[in-house]
């Protein structure tokens, strides 16, 4: 193809008059980087079931996966909610796994600091599990004002998102409740 | 909704915020429905219905309750349903007084606090009986206390407790008292000419709607209604809902296919957050949260939810409490110590987002964790999230991007005004990178109730974790460091059942998780053994289970919610395609497809119904009834919960098994929805001296002021009405959009919708810059110029509304920023679900940028003190009324009020 592309012989009207593709809509006028590409579903190396993650509507997506990476979203042909149908929010979910902005490493910003710091993970859960008991200890209240038990702290506040999943909310709820902390709430109320 | 005749869509841009559910409305339209779309602005969704009705924002209830009357008095009811199905034909006490005689509040209120005692509202006692109907064991307390709870959040799934079914009916409805003939009083004055007057909707074209509406329902057609935060966001929703509600009862559109109220939900799981709520008021299956003197043992707790005597499946909330408990305590959790109840710490008042937002600002906050939510763009009064973020002591963010809420204190806007310095914001800020949704498995449930699993596709990148990962270990090391702890305040934490299997990798399985949410048999033949249903739990102690409504979705070890039988492999239904609560129930309250005698009300919409022969339900879908109970049953007066519901109660969930078009109890603000203005309006209430919902709940601050409404002095400084939406494009405060560079080039910048009339009277120009100012703060956005956006006649008088997006926010991080609506908006919340009222407010709109630095405070306050706004002003709880009616309200107040009891006001926290 490639000797005949840069001969008279690859001229379109001969291509399309060759090829049989009269009205010019077919292979003649792909172009070779076109022949060359396959899509990137096709060469995946497995395809998983899962859900938009945007609205509340539960459009099934299939995931792409390729080498450990997720090479492409689309909509899922057998879902009776969607009928393999997205938006563009759903259409544009492989930039939100792949997004370049993404953060991927823990940040920290100290009392007064005027830039974001790195930290392992590691210390900043533990960080973090010293701060809730110690806040738990400073604004535990066993009595209210009126000398009922509430054994319950007002130290402590948590505001979820309402794309966690249900067994994300579970252990959230479960965790926080079992320590005292009341001030839990979702976008569910917003 | 393919299987409607016609669809209403009120509240919801359906076609802009839903699009792919959508096409479900596209499919009935193809079928030959009448699709019409009422909404303050043409959108996508009018360009695709037959008709679009525009109207001014939150004057729902007087077109509603207009169509209602309609119905009521040219007889177009669906009569044999509405006599069978729902409280109709129930008589309400002698001491119900309602809006039409007190101008505008129900009898029970208490000016003092903005609550309702309830009592007055109550049916009436039957005769035969032990005399005086009982309320439930400790609610003679004040509703106040049910207002603190949300209770109108708490009774998400079901009906409010009675203490008992023996009702007084008169099948005629000619009893001045039944519920029928107090519905067709108080919607007497909703008239056309006020649909006209109030929203600004021509009389010809309020007719169209309703006889599109009556037209298609009855027997042989149903109409659906489709609703989002349209309806929710106001200082009255809740009533919103309601009023539709009453009427879908009245046109037998319930529990049938191609009816029903759709509540189209914005995010992936927000049903999920709401049935496993991370709420304040709310334990798992809308169990509530006990509060302090009220449910001070598990017994006075049981008590509240359920009499034993009333109807339907609420008296069995003893087996899904121990059943909770047994879940989260294990071993520790026994019969002896009320399975640990007294682990659970107790409310004392509202501690929603707003309140708690304010006990940050006043220092009572210490730690926050924001996951995966953007507050300081997507909550109402945006600037006062942020300020009060500067208050904590320490702050963790999970998200995927640099949300503006983790970047608060370098980036946002009061910085810029010179209010703030970074170097004085003594917040510790954690931002700990979170997983995408295919990086983890679990469940979301979508809007119709269904749990769908997602498969794990890949891991997360770097640092990034799941939400289920970080608590499990955050919950590890915390038990971890307290552990040997011999202080009592301990116990629950080091109790709590805590393993949950990992894998190679550490990640908790989430099916583990999903496990102990469906519940197990702990002892006898059985023991290890999933429960696959609700029924199986028991008080005793010997069953578990984390979420009773979800119990099933594990049936016989199976997960039922990654069920994945292609659509062309089944009906219409699609019963095996991931799995609905409750017991994979399509249609809720299914048994009203039916007629009282269990035969489908006509061919064309058979759904469920009685086979005579074969003793049972059957149908198209899992009979949301108990499968046995014969039409004719009637139970014994003694008998209590499923046992008490006759065989043509419907409504199982509610106390006495029937729909309620007036609600004795359940709701905070009025047994029937009344018209209020919004907190901010520029015209007067024309049905009541009463302006706003008199049990709104208010924070009169000076950091939230509003602009004076209808004839005060000053509201022309606010002349015209906003109202806030979401864009195809985007997602809510853009944390999941703004950052994503095909979803930012689509929609590139923050914009206002005005009509050419508006942008001709203030000069306007297309593509340019407008200034936007309300009573809280002035913001910026590129002019549109459309006739999608047309001024009303209200009263005689022109009134423009704009509309504005409110997906953007300052931060240097998105690939747009842009500024945030929410920063315009104040706080006012619906009493009964706590949501604030975001959907209408009152600003000024002039040409050109907003002034930068202290220029945009000195702006924002020239505004205030034109119009003389203070703390005070749209703070008072009830207006004026001349002496005689004074009086008569005050007859007909609250107990407390009069005098006659001693009932007092308990609204500690409600701030």
């Amino acid at each position: 193809m490639a000797r005949k592309d840069s001969t008279f012989l690859g001229w379109p009207v001969l291509r399309q008059l060759a090829t049989g593709d009269l009205l010019g809509r077919g292979a003649s006028v792909t172009s070779r980087r076109t022949r060359e590409v396959t899509p990137r579903t096709s060469t995946s190396d497995r395809v998983v079931q899962s859900v938009c993650p945007y609205c509340a509507v539960g459009c099934g997506q299939k995931v792409f996966v390729k080498d450990e990476k997720v090479v492409q979203i689309e909509g899922d042909p057998d879902s009776p909610v969607s009928r393999g149908r997205l938006c563009p929010k759903g259409a544009a979910s492989e930039q939100l796994v792949n997004s370049p902005s993404r953060q991927t490493h823990v940040l920290y910003r100290p009392p007064g600091g005027t830039q974001w710091q790195r930290l392992d993970r590691d210390t900043a859960i533990d960080m973090i599990a010293e701060r809730y008991l110690e806040s738990r200890r400073n604004t535990w209240q066993e009595l209210d004002s009126k000398g009922r038990r509430v054994r319950r702290t007002m130290g402590i506040a948590s505001l979820g998102g309402a794309t966690l999943d249900n067994e994300e909310n579970y252990l959230m709820k479960k965790l926080y409740t079992a320590s005292g902390a009341i001030q839990i709430e979702n976008q569910a109320r917003i | 909704m393919a299987n409607a005749d016609c669809v209403v869509i009120q509240g919801s841009n359906m076609a802009e915020c839903h699009p792919v559910g959508f096409q479900w409305v596209s499919e009935a339209k193809a079928r030959g429905a009448r699709v019409i779309h009422i909404d303050p602005r043409f959108t996508r969704t009018s360009a695709i219905a037959d008709t679009h009705v525009p109207v001014r924002a939150g004057t729902d209830v007087v077109l509603l309750g207009a169509i209602i009357n309609h119905v009521l008095s040219n007889d177009l009811y669906f009569h044999d349903y509405v006599v069978a199905y729902t409280n109709a034909a129930t008589l309400v006490n002698e001491d119900f007084v309602d809006t039409e005689d007190l101008d505008g509040v129900f009898s029970g209120y208490d000016p003092r606090t903005g609550t309702y005692d309830n009592a007055s509202w109550a049916y009436e006692a039957r005769a035969d009986t032990d005399g005086e109907i009982q309320e439930p064991a400790g609610d003679d307390e004040p509703e106040s206390r049910t207002r603190a709870r949300a209770a109108g959040q708490e009774l998400g799934s079901y009906g409010a407790p009675l203490e008992h079914a023996r009702v007084v009916r008169d099948e005629t409805l000619q009893h001045p008292r039944t519920v029928f003939q107090i519905l067709k009083r108080h919607y007497r004055r909703y008239t056309p000419q006020m649909v006209r007057d109030v929203c600004g909707i021509p009389e010809e074209q309020f007719y169209e709607v309703a006889r599109a509406i009556t037209d298609n329902s009855g027997r042989e057609r149903t109409t659906c209604f489709a609703y989002a935060l349209g309806w929710t966001q106001h200082s009255l929703g809740a009533q919103f809902i309601r009023a539709a509600a009453i009427l879908q009862l009245l046109m037998g559109n319930m529990g049938r296919p191609g009816g029903g109220i759709m509540a189209l939900r914005g995010h992936a799981s927000i049903q999920g957050s709401t049935d496993i709520p991370t709420l304040f008021n709310l334990l798992p299956g809308y169990l509530p949260m006990p509060v302090a003197g009220e449910h001070d043992t598990l017994e006075d707790y049981l008590s509240q939810i359920a009499s034993p005597l009333q109807k339907g499946f609420w008296t069995e909330s003893p087996a899904y409490t121990a059943s909770l408990l047994k879940a989260w305590f294990g071993d520790a959790a026994t019969p002896d110590n009320d399975f640990c109840f007294d682990y659970l710490p107790r409310l004392t008042g509202a501690h929603g987002t707003y309140q708690t937002t304010m006990a940050m600002l006043d220092g009572e906050v210490e730690g926050y964790f924001v996951v995966g939510q953007n507050p300081a763009v997507g909550s109402a009064h945006a600037r006062m999230q942020r300020l009060a973020l500067g208050h904590l002591k320490w702050l963790v963010v999970r998200d995927l991007q640099l949300i503006e809420t983790a970047t608060f204190w370098k980036d946002s806007p009061e910085i810029a005004t010179g209010e703030v310095r970074t170097e004085d914001i003594q917040t510790e800020v954690f931002f700990l990178p979170a997983a995408t949704h295919v990086e983890k498995s679990g469940t979301f449930t979508q809007t119709q109730r269904m749990l769908q699993w997602r498969h794990q596709a890949v891991r997360p990148p770097g640092e990034a974790q799941s939400e289920l990962d970080f608590f499990y270990e955050l919950g590890r090391r915390m038990r971890d460091k307290l552990a040997g702890s011999t202080d009592e305040r301990d116990r629950p934490l080091l109790d709590l059942t805590w393993d949950y299997p990992q894998d190679e990798h550490g990640e908790v399985d989430g099916e583990a998780v999903l496990r102990e949410i469906n519940g197990s048999h702990l002892t006898g033949e059985k023991a290890g053994e999933l429960l696959s249903s609700f029924t199986q739990m028991r008080a005793d102690g010997s069953t578990s289970g984390g979420c009773w409504i979800y119990t099933g979705v594990f049936a016989g070890g199976v997960n039922r919610s990654a069920n994945r039988v292609p659509r062309h492999e089944q009906d219409e239904v699609a019963a095996q395609w991931g799995w609905a609560w409750p017991m994979n129930r399509r249609i809720l309250y299914n048994r009203a497809s039916a007629d009282p005698q269990g035969r489908p009300w006509s061919e064309r919409k058979k759904y469920v119904w009685w086979d005579e022969e074969a003793g049972r339900w059957v149908g198209k879908d899992v009979p949301d009834f108990p499968v046995d109970r014969d039409p004719s049953f009637r139970p014994a007066p003694d008998d209590g919960g499923p046992a008490a519901l006759a065989g043509d109660d419907p409504f199982i969930m509610q106390a006495d098994g029937k729909g309620w078009l007036f609600a004795p109890k359940g709701m905070v603000d009025g047994p029937l929805p009344t018209h209020y203005e919004a907190q901010e309006s520029p015209v007067d209430n024309p049905l009541y001296a009463q302006q706003r919902n008199p049990s709104r709940l208010i924070f009169p601050r000076k950091d939230n002021l509003w602009s004076p409404s209808g004839e005060e002095p000053g509201s022309d400084v606010y002349p015209y009405v906003f109202t806030t939406y979401r864009l195809t494009e985007h997602h809510t405060a853009g944390g999941m959009s703004r950052w994503l560079p095909y979803l930012s080039e689509l929609q590139p910048e923050m914009f206002c919708e005005v009509s050419p009339e508006l942008a001709q009277e203030v000069g306007l120009e297309n593509g340019g810059w407008a200034t936007i100012i309300s009573a809280r703060s002035a913001i910026e956005a590129r002019v549109l110029v459309t006739d999608r956006v047309r001024p009303l006649t209200i009263a005689g008088r022109t009134l423009h509304q704009i509309g504005l997006p409110y997906h953007w926010g300052i931060g240097r991080d998105a690939v747009v920023e842009g500024d945030s609506a929410n920063d315009l908006l104040g706080v006012v919340l619906d009493p009964n679900v706590h949501i604030q009222e975001s959907k209408v407010a009152s600003c000024d709109i002039r040409p050109g940028r907003r002034p930068r630095g202290e220029e945009l405070l000195r702006l924002v306050s020239e505004y205030q003190s034109r119009a003389g706004t203070t703390a005070a002003t749209a703070h008072e709880r009830v207006d004026e009324v001349p002496p005689e009616m004074a009086r008569r309200r005050a007859a007909a107040g609250a107990p407390g009020e009069t005098g006659s009891t001693s009932a007092t006001a308990d609204t500690e926290g409600t701030g």
